[in-house]
């Protein structure tokens, strides 16, 4: 399979890269690990005139301790987090989702600044990054911005990424929540993305649950944060009961997507399980 | 020293593990031209209009061809005639190499790009116009033959390729099953799968105008057919100015069994630029357009006394071709599926009906099995399901059906009821085997113990027989097969006592380059080293008939066999004359012939050195130690086998896993249980993908939605678990090496015992039969619907 004839890019610099994108516009696309834009191109799905290739950036693959969060930069494969220890420590749930991601290729090239630009539904950083409240950092020629999650990811495929933004680094904060976090998928069997993925945290080193997050990717064409399982844990304790009854309104009023792997009632199912799942995995 | 039965490494692993291996796509001549293909989105439309003059005029495009252009060559013709029941000759429309005026199915090229380079030909194609008049389609075999449908081909009315019966008189069968104690029935779908071998096709064409002389190099099991389809009967050339060649192929599966339209139109573009062209496919061309397999629709139904012997079965099946009738296609649900119905079972009464369709759909022909998976998956589901329903144990079933042993030599072969002898078998051990392996009398105690954890354990049965070593030639040909079905080989010893084997079978996986040396070092008492295996180029091998149906070892391995006996037979000539003895004196082991009883002896290198230095040399004696032998064999070999899956079903989720898988085959002789054993762990690793992942799904329209590995499941190394497998050893009485086949084995038990497995585990909820692939979401429905 072979894409369309295309110009290639390679800056050194990210200001240069800003001024690339910058004046390239529309015409452009980003090039980082290459594993969702690159196939699409070969099918021809895609057709951009140009690629700016930012992996040649110094800095942009640094995975960092900021203080009150970790900083993973938006070249960092799958694979760096997933072997990462300060991100192991601060949300183990980041790193288990990197080493559920794709095979051992896939994890060595794609990167997550990449795979939450695409924004696929079901991949599996949305529901993390959802339940991690990370925030997004991106810049262009004009300045810099950071908007957390909840406001990043827009729909299919969209997200609040401007033309002539490039993601810089994402940032994980250190909270109790995080560092009792979990992610389960119910893997689609052919590409392994998430049927249902379910990322969960919690501070449970109170006497009740607190700052309960519990995000969802694969279930709705916008991956999304659970309310009403968060509201239903929210000052209860972690134990069967609480879980089976919290786990019991998942995804309800969501429209929930349907394919030949799930009817749209059966995954709203499945959302339960795996959110039990997940649940259950915190300690 | 015995090489035979040794776990010899294999010789061509060590080149196809370094990335050496020369597919054809590797194969870059000068001046060579690339393809690319318009293929039509549609499943069934009129083609109004084709306007290629914008592509026409871009950067490096050559030539471009359409169905306009191709109209006078003739089409892909099939291999195998099936007539109707009444006599009427089988609908054989011609299968153009462009489609002209009609697409029949998604996938079909309308337009072929040539150009300089891979990159201008695709961008070329994305600037070809083409108008189409959408219409509607039809996919599903069943759906075909309902009134009303629509129509594949004008003149195939009803969509019947042609109808087909065999066994007893229906009535006989009709009024059995009537009076039966006990019937079993099931109306299931075989579904259709796609091949996927890990090489994509790819053919390069090349007319040399220098010599008058074609080179096809393909992707294919079967290199000499192919020419001799595209000399004869496609292209009209002459068949000695044509050299087809087949280097290394990375998987085939069957479906590089056939030619295919793109080899003839490399071979005819080629002449008309002068230049070579190459294409290879894409994925998703392979997923539109290699043939695929199964797609049966089919009613069975089985007849049992009270005791549980079987009185009658009944078979009714729709089977799918596709658009256009691929090379073996009539084939597959008649002579490779009918035939087999027999089953490892004693039935008197058998009668088999089939409607051959045509579809809006690629071309359905033999994949791993072909037929004969089918035919075990009806009667094994069968079997199992009968158990339950007469609360009898699916094993003891067995056991009081099978066929008593016979060997073939001492007892007769065993008539079927359904045209086969078979050549021996010894059934019952089988299946206590892997019972024993499996630890039967306490697995039910496990599913009760997991049952009351929770989880649902099920234990699946499947004994099955094939009918391999395809195949005696007059047989076939009295059955409409439109080729001969024998093998040659070629034993050229050389000067210094090194050998050559030319041989007719192919080798794309099956380590034919290892298990034929082996026979020959073996044979001959010489080091492996000291052997090469020749295949897959016409001008090199006189002739072949390729690889598939587990023929290669049992046909061509015998042909190797006929050529080694003339190599002896004359050998013994020299070896008496340089040991001044009779030959009926002499004995051959170990590399030499000796003078019986006494220290004399001559070195298998020094008689073939005076072969070919015939100074010292018996009177009358040609030079040379070079024969071509063609083996044609008088039945084919029937391998039988028993396996049991163990599967555990997630309640919460519905989703199925492997947990244990034993198969305990009888293959016949043994040459190298390695490669046996691979050869079996891959067929499972197909069958076991078929029950639990694989599956073309098309929608109303006709699109094959999951034509790609995002949506089409292929099942994975972490899908299974380590296969137990086990042998017994029932050699066959009528080749010379004993061998019976071992390519099929794992596929065609293996679906029908997952499957038992997973009814097995469901069956506290009252559920006989789930379509396959079992899909998650319908166990988790049967699960949380009836508790």
């Amino acid at each position: 399979m072979i894409p369309s004839q295309i110009a290639y890019q390679k800056p050194e610099s990210l200001e240069e890269a800003l001024n690339c994108v910058g004046d390239l516009g529309d015409m452009c696309k980003i090039l980082a690990g290459g594993h969702s834009l690159i196939p699409v191109m070969k099918l021809r799905l895609a057709d951009p005139e140009n690629l700016v290739d930012i992996t040649g950036i110094p800095g942009l693959k640094e995975i960092s301790d900021a203080g009150d969060s970790i900083s993973i930069g938006a070249c960092a494969t799958h694979a760096d987090i997933a072997n990462s220890r300060p991100i192991h420590s601060a949300a183990p749930m980041v790193s288990k989702a990197a080493s559920m991601i794709g095979d051992i290729q896939v994890r060595n090239f794609g990167t997550i600044g990449g795979s939450i630009a695409h924004a696929d539904p079901s991949a599996d950083w949305p529901a993390v990054l959802l339940a991690a409240d990370a925030s997004i950092n991106m810049q262009s020629r004009s300045g810099s911005r950071s908007v957390k999650a909840s406001e990043f990811f827009l729909g299919l495929f969209m997200t609040a990424l401007q033309t002539g933004e490039i993601i810089t680094s994402i940032d994980i904060p250190k909270s109790a929540a995080n560092a009792n976090s979990n992610y389960e998928k119910f893997a689609q069997p052919a590409s392994r993305f998430a049927l249902v993925g379910c990322a969960v945290a919690a501070d449970n080193s109170g006497d009740a649950l607190a700052d309960v997050r519990v995000a969802f990717n694969g279930v709705s064409a916008t991956p999304f944060r659970d309310g009403g399982v968060e509201s239903a844990l929210t000052g209860s304790g972690l134990n069967d009961e609480s879980i089976s009854a919290a786990c019991g309104v998942a995804a309800d009023g969501v429209d929930v997507m349907s394919d030949h792997f799930a009817s749209s009632a059966y995954r709203k199912s499945m959302a339960a399980v795996f959110a039990k799942r997940a649940l259950k995995g915190l300690s | 020293m015995s090489l035979i039965g040794s776990s010899v490494k294999r010789v061509e692993d060590k080149r196809f593990l370094t990335g050496k291996g020369r597919y054809t796509d590797d194969i870059k001549l000068p001046n060579m031209t690339h393809v690319a293909f318009v293929r039509c989105p549609n499943a069934h439309a009129t083609i109004n209009n084709i306007d290629a003059s914008k592509a026409s005029e871009m950067d490096g495009v050559i030539a471009i061809y359409t169905g306009a252009d191709t109209a006078e060559v003739n089409g892909v013709p099939c291999g195998w005639q099936v007539n109707f029941k009444n006599g009427d000759t089988m609908k054989e429309p011609k299968h153009p190499l462009l489609a002209h005026g009609k697409v029949l199915h998604t996938g079909e090229a309308v337009a072929m790009v040539v150009a300089e380079t891979l990159a201008q030909a695709k961008d070329a194609v994305e600037a070809v116009r083409v108008d189409y008049g959408v219409l509607p389609a039809v996919t599903d075999a069943k759906a075909a033959r309902v009134d009303g449908a629509p129509i594949v081909h004008d003149d195939a009315p009803g969509n019947l390729v042609f109808d087909w019966e065999l066994g007893n008189p229906i009535a006989d069968v009709d009024a059995a099953i009537a009076n039966a104690h006990h019937v079993t029935k099931l109306d299931f779908v075989n579904q259709r799968v796609v091949p996927n071998a890990m090489e994509p096709r790819s053919a390069i064409g090349h007319y040399d105008d220098a010599l008058d002389k074609y080179t096809l190099y393909t992707s294919s099991q079967n290199p000499h057919l192919t020419r001799l389809l595209l000399c004869a009967f496609v292209l009209g050339i002459p068949e000695h100015k044509v050299r087809v060649v087949a280097p290394d192929v990375g998987g085939g599966f069957g479906s590089k069994i056939f030619h295919y339209t793109e080899e003839a139109l490399v071979i005819w573009a080629s002449k008309k630029i002068n230049r070579p062209i190459k294409w290879t496919a894409d994925r998703s061309e392979s997923f539109l357009t290699d043939a695929h397999g199964r797609d049966h629709n089919t009613v069975a139904e089985m007849a049992f006394d009270e005791a549980g012997n079987v009185l009658a079965l009944r078979v009714k099946t729709y089977a799918n071709l596709g658009a256009y009738l691929s090379t073996f296609a009539p084939a597959v649900p008649t002579y490779l599926h009918g035939t087999l119905l027999q089953g490892l079972y004693t039935t008197p009464l058998i009668n088999v009906h089939v409607d051959a369709v045509f579809t809006n759909t690629c071309a359905v022909d033999a994949y791993r099995g072909a037929g004969r998976p089918e035919a075990t998956y009806l009667l094994e589901r069968l079997m199992d399901t009968a158990a339950l329903e007469m609360k009898m144990d699916p094993a003891e079933l067995r056991f009081k059906n099978f066929i008593p042993a016979f060997d073939g030599v001492e007892q007769a072969g065993y008539q079927t009821q359904v045209a086969l002898q078979y050549d021996s078998g010894n059934y019952e051990p089988v299946l206590r085997r892997a019972l024993e392996m499996v630890g039967y009398e306490d697995f039910r105690a496990k599913q009760k113990e997991a049952s009351s954890n929770g989880k649902l354990l099920g234990i699946g049965f499947s004994t099955y027989i094939e009918a391999c070593g395809i195949a005696p030639s007059a047989v076939v040909g009295s059955l409409g097969a439109r080729a001969g079905l024998f093998e040659s080989a070629q034993v050229r010893v050389q000067p210094t006592g090194k050998v050559s084997v030319y041989s007719g079978s192919h080798s794309h996986g099956q380590g034919h380059e290892t298990t034929f040396a082996q026979i020959v070092a073996d044979r001959f008492g010489i080091p492996m080293e000291d052997v090469d295996i020749v295949h897959g180029d016409s001008d090199a091998v006189a002739f072949g008939m390729g690889t598939y149906g587990s023929r290669s070892l049992a046909v061509g391995g015998s042909a190797i066999v006929k050529s080694m006996d003339k190599v002896l037979e004359k050998g013994a000539k020299v070896a008496a004359h340089l040991l001044e003895a009779n030959v009926d004196d002499l004995d051959f082991a170990e590399g030499k012939w000796t003078v019986k009883g006494t220290d004399k002896s001559v070195a298998f290198g020094d008689v073939s050195l005076t072969a070919y230095v015939p100074h010292n040399y018996p009177e009358g004696l040609e030079p040379g130690l070079d024969f071509s032998s063609f083996y044609d064999p008088t039945n084919f070999t029937y391998p039988f086998g028993a396996h049991v899956a163990i599967v555990e079903i997630d309640k919460e989720t519905g989703k199925v896993s492997l947990k244990r898988f034993i198969s305990v085959d009888d293959v016949g002789n043994v040459i190298n249980p390695m490669i046996v054993d691979g050869q079996i762990h891959g067929g499972v690793a197909q069958g076991v993908g078929q029950a639990l992942h694989e599956g073309t799904i098309y929608d109303e329209s006709g699109q094959l939605i999951n034509a790609s590995y995002m949506d089409y499941v292929m099942p994975r190394a972490d899908d299974f678990p380590s296969f137990e497998v086990d042998r017994t050893v029932t050699p066959c009485p009528h080749n010379p090496l004993g061998v019976k086949g071992a390519g099929e084995a794992g596929t065609i038990g293996s679906t029908p015992a997952v499957m038992n497995a997973v009814m097995d585990a469901l069956s506290p909820y009252g559920i006989h039969d789930v379509s396959m692939p079992v899909k998650s979401e319908d166990v988790w429905n049967i699960i949380h619907s009836n508790s």
